[in-house]
This record gives C-alpha cells, structure tokens and sequence, in this order.
C-alpha cells in the first residue's frame, strides 16, 4: 500500500498532498516534487515516437532505495503521484493501475461538486477516505 | 428520452431566471450573456473531466476538437457536429444543421435577436472544456437562419 499520495495541479501546484505520519514526511514532498520532471518528460515524448503510448498510467516513474514512484497524468493535465515502498513487492502493476483508477475517479466527483472551485485545495471527506484506503494501515 | 427534454427545460429556465433577475434591477442587461456563458463555463470544466475520464491521451489541438465535436456533442446534444473547418492557425468552426437548443424556437426570423442568449452557455461550455484540457481560447457563435449555427473558436496562443 502507499506511503504517500498526491495530486498536483496543472500547473504544477500541490492541490492534495497526503503521507504516513513519519518524522521526514518533507522527504515525501521532496518526492513527489522531483518526480515532477519525470512526468513532464514522459507526456512530452507522447506523440513523437511511441504512438501508441497515449496512456494516462505512465508506470513507474523512477526507483529510490526505499521507494518507488509511481505516475498518472489525466487528459486535463492533473497528475497523480504514488509512492510506494520498495520492500512491498507483493504490489503489482495492475493493483498500482487500479489504485490510480479509483484515484481518478474519485477526483472526477470532486471536480463535479459545484461547492469545488477548479484550482482549489482538494478538502473533500469522500476524496480523503479514498486516499486513507489506499494508505499504510500500520501507523 | 425523458433525460433530453430535461437539459432543454432546465436550460430554458436558466435564461428565465438570469433575463427576470436582470429585469428586476439586479444587474444591468449586458451582463446576462456573460453569466450565462460563466455558468457554462464551469459546467464544461466538470463535464470534460468526466467524459475523458477513459479515454486515451489526446495528440493535438486537432484531435482535441475532434473529441468536443464527436464525444462531447454526443453526449450533451445527442448529436455530432455536422461540419468542422480549421484554417490550421487555431481558428475553428463548428456547424451545427440543427442546433437542439434551438430547435424549439420558431425557424422564421422571428426569434432571430433573441437567438444569442441560447447560445451564450453553450460557447461557456465549450470554452470550458477546452480550458480544462490545456486550451486556451475564446468562442462566439452566429445564427444566419434558425435551427442551424455556426460556433467559432479562436484558439489564444500563448
């Protein structure tokens, strides 16, 4: 499961940004921040040479030694970022894809809530329990 | 079937509501089409997260148009664009034969002048979908005779 979760906006401001409580949770924004320019230049490749390659899931985005960081970028240009724990292997790709799935669709009824202005902070009960169960139950 | 006259009695409704309240004083007349179009907006930016929600990452500008006038008029209109012209320097227009929010008016000139404000929240519509997707641009539309009309959308590059 996740350690942590976040959504960035279009242009590429923090709307939801959520971690284990763990004494380096910066560590995570760091993260989540630098696996910025990985999505950027995986988008920007589409349509040039991989066609076919017009996926939102872009898979993992780069290995650390304690993490892997995982991306999605709807058509609107938001992203979702993933990070998991390297040790967890029991995680597999298509269990990453449908935790993004459940992600998207999730932020498809926020976007929808005509008390949500587009480009806000992300406060919605029905969003973070979604998130919470795609979180380290542990602590 | 009952789900398509619903969007068309709400969306009469809504110019009742925005043109009576005008009326009344509570803003001055010029501002009702830029309400109108505003509402559209946001009902676009909603939409469009919604409908491309499964659909594969898009191209180009072009085939971003190419979704608006298939998917997206599909799925508000019940009908595609019958025709889209591109001059391929960001202006382009969609042709509507038989527009369903105008339909219900009378073909004649009679409702000629009255034909903009029902089609003022669709150009917010538009606009707002577009925007959403990354593009940015401004939509006006023009009626020459009833049913059918013509949107343009000039896309502002930055």
């Amino acid at each position: 499961m996740a350690v942590c979760i976040a959504v960035v906006a279009k242009e590429n401001y923090p709307l939801y940004i959520r971690s284990v409580p763990s004494e380096n949770e910066l560590k995570f924004h760091y993260t989540v921040h630098t696996s910025l320019d990985v999505v950027e230049e995986k988008v920007s490749a589409v349509g040039k040479v991989l066609v076919d390659q017009r996926e939102l899931y872009l898979g993992l985005l780069y290995p650390t030694e304690d993490y892997k960081v995982y991306g999605y970028v709807t058509n609107s240009k938001v992203k979702f970022v993933i990070v998991v724990e390297s040790s967890n292997t029991s995680l597999r790709d298509n269990e990453i894809r449908s935790m993004f799935r459940k992600l998207h669709n999730s932020f498809t009824d926020v976007m929808c809530n005509p008390f949500y202005n587009p480009g806000d902070l992300i406060q919605s009960k029905a969003f973070d329990s979604v998130v919470s169960s795609m979180m380290v139950q542990a602590c | 079937m009952a789900d398509e006259a619903l969007f068309q009695f709400l969306h009469n409704e809504l110019i009742q509501y925005v043109y009576k309240s005008a009326e009344q004083g509570e803003m001055e007349n010029g501002r009702c089409i830029t309400k109108l179009e505003n509402m559209g907006f946001r009902v676009g930016q909603g939409l469009i997260e919604r409908f491309t929600k499964d659909t594969p990452r898009f191209k180009d500008e072009l085939d971003v148009m190419k979704f608006i006038c298939k998917d997206f008029w599909t799925s508000v209109f019940k009908k595609q664009i019958d025709n889209l012209r591109t001059n391929h320097q960001g202006i382009y227009v969609l042709q509507d034969n038989k527009f369903r929010l105008l339909t219900q008016l009378s073909a004649g000139k009679q409702y000629l002048e009255h034909a903009p404000k029902y089609l003022a929240f669709t150009c917010g519509l538009v606009r707002g979908g577009l925007s959403n997707l990354g593009v940015k641009s401004i939509v006006t539309a023009e009626v020459s005779v009833m049913p059918a009309c013509k949107f343009q959308v000039m896309i502002q590059k930055v």
